[in-house]
């Protein structure tokens, strides 16, 4: 692929221009920064730079400690730790008292590819997804990454942003305007919606170019950065328009995106959908492409995919 | 240190016993809460909030205010009775406790209850939240205090002991915990359902300026507190020696009425043995 850049370093770089314009940020990691890239923001203020060793529950609560005293604390972590070891700190002390915390966590999906499915984080979205009083978004690129993190620090209130590891393709211009809650029309089309998160915007962009040349499908393609809270407009116009929907994320096809996009068509139009993401079990150590082909996130799975919901729609 | 007058100390008592008594009507009237608990810190956070917090009710968000953050959520009633006290919000609605559309939640909720300084309940949270403001209060130059009240059931969490580490790495001398130390949680005595001794030596080695007392001697909490605010360098704790159900004699060290409601009769007597030492007060 052309015109890779890394998530992890834009996200390390968009938080040390954030703090020079924003002295109330202050960033804790659990001794993974060098990692997630909040190293680079250390390496610039140390002094508004917390290392709490490898105790993320206490980190958490420390996060909320801070945004209690006016701060604007970015958590940084592993995503599997933070919405499991420190998930009830989320819940009872970010998210219950709507504390202004922002949470990144990093090494999403399966991006930390061979350490294997102790470190693969797959059930982060659905879990997040499912507090009350929490925006979840998970970016799609370098440039949307950047974007979301001073887009969050605008916003007052818990966040947490889905990161991702990977070098991923660059989709967004620098003039791209991004509005938490509000899905993008990447592609229009008629025939059938993909609508994908994170690093399978890029996956459902080719699948569509590739059904449009081959097939002659017509196919709309939406991203959806923020999980919560959700475009209802854009998925319910597409179930409208197109009749069909596949659903595309790095992570299980339980509670994540197909959950969110299928509870909005379920209430305002159902139609037929299929869901592309790991199918409910647990992974293993491998190359990042070759795990995402075998648990069912390939360019072949979600052309069969768009086939079969096609199919049904008739 | 400052000086604590004898009739300072006759007044604290009064309120303190003032404060049982509120709590025991409150759990009577919600049919619900936990007496044990809320009883053995009464005397603690008498002298924070009637004396030593440097607070002002008229002003809930006062930036430079001391902050309190009640960690074993469930002596809410007693938290509530206090706030009241103090002029945060009418007496009436203690009445309200635990009911449908009150400001008074089971365990503190900071969205709901004026003068609630943070969200707690679920044990083994708040001395790591407390660490995060010591953080920002060392960072903003501010000369305000944190200070946490924690259960001894409540140190069987892992979590107090990763705040226990970061508060001394970033030196907060302007964090004082305080450990209510009555012996006895929900299923029993702590010596027998996760033994903590020797709990002193376990804070001490954490680094910590650590400081024993009876939690039930006004005075002494008063000079340990004024103490606290003096070291320099590293977080303290007092570990207040205490009786669960303190000043209710069928409460008292029974882990039975650690989350216990009193029927008629008991709660009349319990009024009766709490106004009876008020008088000899």
């Amino acid at each position: 692929m052309d015109n890779l850049a890394s998530i992890r370093d834009a996200f390390g770089r968009a938080l040390v221009k954030l703090g020079e314009k924003n002295e109330k940020v202050v960033v804790l990691d659990a001794d993974v920064s060098t990692s997630t890239r909040t190293a680079f923001f250390h390496d610039k203020f140390s002094d508004r730079f917390f290392n709490f060793g490898v105790a993320e529950g206490n980190m958490m609560d420390a996060a909320a400690g801070l945004a209690l005293v006016g701060k604007i604390p970015f958590v940084s972590t592993f995503s599997s730790l933070a919405s499991l070891r420190a998930l009830e700190q989320i819940r009872t002390s970010i998210a219950y008292p709507k504390l202004n915390v922002k949470i990144a966590g990093g090494y999403g999906g399966l991006s930390d590819f061979k350490d294997g499915p102790t470190h693969h984080s797959i059930c982060d979205l659905a879990i997040i997804r499912s507090i009350p009083n929490m925006t979840l978004i998970v970016p799609a690129d370098a440039i949307e990454t950047e974007k979301a993190v001073y887009m969050v620090a605008q916003y007052e209130g818990p966040v947490y942003l889905r990161l991702s590891r990977a070098e991923v393709p660059v989709i967004f211009d620098k003039n791209y305007k991004m509005e938490i809650g509000k899905g993008n029309l990447l592609k229009d089309g008629r025939d059938v919606t993909l609508i994908a998160t994170g690093i399978m915007v890029t996956r459902v962009l080719e699948t569509a170019r590739l059904l449009e040349n081959k097939e002659k499908i017509d196919v709309r393609v939406i991203e959806i950065h923020t999980l919560k809270p959700i475009d209802v407009n854009i998925i319910t116009q597409a179930a409208e328009e197109t009749g069909a929907i596949v659903t595309a994320e790095e992570h299980s096809i339980i509670g994540g995106l197909a959950g969110a996009v299928a509870e909005v068509i379920a209430e305002n139009k159902p139609v037929p959908m299929e869901r592309i993401g790991i199918r409910d079990t647990f992974t293993e150590s491998g190359k990042y492409n070759d795990l995402l082909e075998k648990y069912g996130m390939g360019i072949k799975h979600i052309i069969d995919a768009v086939k079969k919901v096609m199919k049904r729609k008739k | 240190m400052r000086f604590h007058s004898e009739k300072l100390i006759v007044e604290l008592t009064e309120k303190a016993r003032n404060l049982r008594i509120q709590v025991v009507k409150m759990i009577y009237k919600a049919e619900s809460g936990h007496p044990g608990g809320s009883l053995s810190a009464a005397d603690i956070v008498t002298a924070l909030y009637f004396h030593h917090l440097n607070i002002d009710p008229a002003q809930p968000h006062w930036p430079e205010r001391d902050r309190f953050i009640l960690s074993k959520g469930h002596a809410a009633p007693l938290l509530y009775a206090a706030l009241a006290e103090r002029g945060y919000f009418p007496k009436e609605e203690l009445d309200t406790l635990r009911s449908i559309g009150s400001i008074l939640q089971g365990h503190p909720d900071i969205l709901k209850t004026p003068g609630v300084e943070m969200t707690t309940g679920i044990l083994g949270h708040g001395l790591s939240v407390g660490v995060g403001m010591a953080i920002g209060a060392k960072l903003d130059h501010k000369n305000y205090r944190i200070y946490v009240l924690l259960g001894d059931g409540e140190l069987d969490t892992g979590f107090n002991w990763e705040a226990a580490l970061s508060a001394h790495k970033y030196h907060l001398d302007n964090l004082t915990a305080i450990v209510d130390l009555n012996g006895v949680q929900l299923d029993g005595p702590t010596n027998e359902i996760m033994p903590l001794e020797p709990v002193v030596d376990k804070w001490r080695s954490f680094n910590w300026h650590t400081i024993e007392i009876d939690g039930h001697n006004i005075k002494q909490i008063l000079d340990t507190l004024d103490e606290t605010k003096h070291l320099h360098g590293k977080p303290s704790i007092i570990i207040a020696h205490t009786i669960k159900g303190k000043g209710v004699s069928f409460m008292q060290n029974k882990s039975t009425w650690h989350g216990r409601v009193p029927n008629k009769e008991e709660f009349e007597i319990a009024l009766k043995e709490l106004q009876k030492e008020n008088n000899n007060g």
